[in-house]
């Protein structure tokens, strides 16, 4: 039974990858990414990473997903251009590269004697992966990186929102008042303050 | 189910990703190809854990995790810094480091 749900996710896992690397539109390769995170969470469970399973589904495929989705959305979906400025040439020798890795990775893991390697893993202690045990680690050996991760997270964050301002040399979206509205007067894309958001709306559309 | 079959799932992914990196132009694309690396890695991680049976490779996984997601944040607000300023969303325009 194992057997056959590993292969489910596996295939699962490796088609959402190359989905992801492979799809032009990158908002159907954050879709792909997502389909990748299920299949790797169900990887974890069967390694018996419950918490690991756990939190990779709600912070990557809940919370880091939509927020790539929200950039995607802001940006645009641009597809790139079918004819890419570095050439054929180099696009093989990209391909080429990563099939090499993947063979030499593979004849490292075949030809290593680890023994571990070649049985089911060490005999399953009840608890093992448990949010308990996890939080009990987090807590006791593994406190300070544990501080250290909180620390930078604080720290992205905070360079998230300086990077993503607005600056100062670029103008406001114009405010739109309730009073304008009300009083009936449209506002057009010709009174829009140059490089702000209304005027990237286009031309008044009758 | 041998827990090699793992570690070659993790190499495959890791590749697959490594090549992303390579082809595709795309900021945005490139930092979810650096995801599928990082993800590979957590596999791979999670697989010792269980060989040794013993939780520190799990710890491991869920502190990438965290690093993941402040590359993650970082990656994005770059690029929006970029759109902001109308300048082309890819890699191979984006020569010049001067703000």
């Amino acid at each position: 039974m194992a057997e056959v749900i590993f292969f489910f996710a596996a295939i699962g896992a490796v088609a959402g990858a190359v989905g992801t690397v492979s799809l032009r539109n990158p908002f159907y390769a954050v879709l792909a990414l997502v389909c990748h995170l299920l299949a790797l969470a169900a990887l974890f469970l069967l390694l018996r990473a419950e918490f690991v399973a756990a939190g990779q589904v709600i912070v990557y495929a809940g919370a880091v997903m939509v927020l790539y989705v929200f950039v995607v959305a802001y940006v645009g979906g641009t597809d790139e251009p079918l004819t890419a400025s570095t050439g054929a040439t180099l696009r093989f020798a990209s391909i080429v590269f990563a099939l090499a890795l993947f063979v030499e990775l593979t004849i490292a893991l075949v030809g290593t004697s680890l023994s571990a390697l070649d049985s089911e893993g060490a005999p399953y202690v009840p608890g093992f992966g448990t949010p308990a045990q996890v939080g009990e680690l987090f807590l006791t050996r593994f406190l300070l990186g544990f501080e250290i991760a909180s620390l930078l997270l604080l720290v992205a964050a905070v360079g998230a929102v300086i990077l993503a301002r607005r600056r100062a040399g670029l103008a406001d979206p114009r405010e739109i008042s309730v009073a304008e509205v009300m009083r009936g007067r449209e506002i057009t894309a010709t009174d829009a303050p140059p490089e702000s958001m209304l005027e990237a709306g286009g031309p008044p559309q009758r | 189910l041998p827990l090699i079959w793992y570690l070659v799932a993790s190499a495959l992914i890791f590749s697959i990703g490594a090549g992303g990196v390579l082809v595709r132009r795309n900021p945005l694309v490139i930092l979810l190809c650096i995801e599928l690396m990082l993800n590979a890695a957590n596999l791979a991680l999670v697989a010792f854990s269980r060989a040794h049976g013993n939780m520190d490779g799990q710890i491991f996984a869920l502190i990438v995790m965290v690093v993941a997601a402040c590359e993650v944040a970082i990656g994005l607000g770059l690029i929006v810094a970029i759109f902001r300023r109308r300048l082309p969303i890819d890699v191979d325009e984006l020569r010049e480091l001067q703000g």
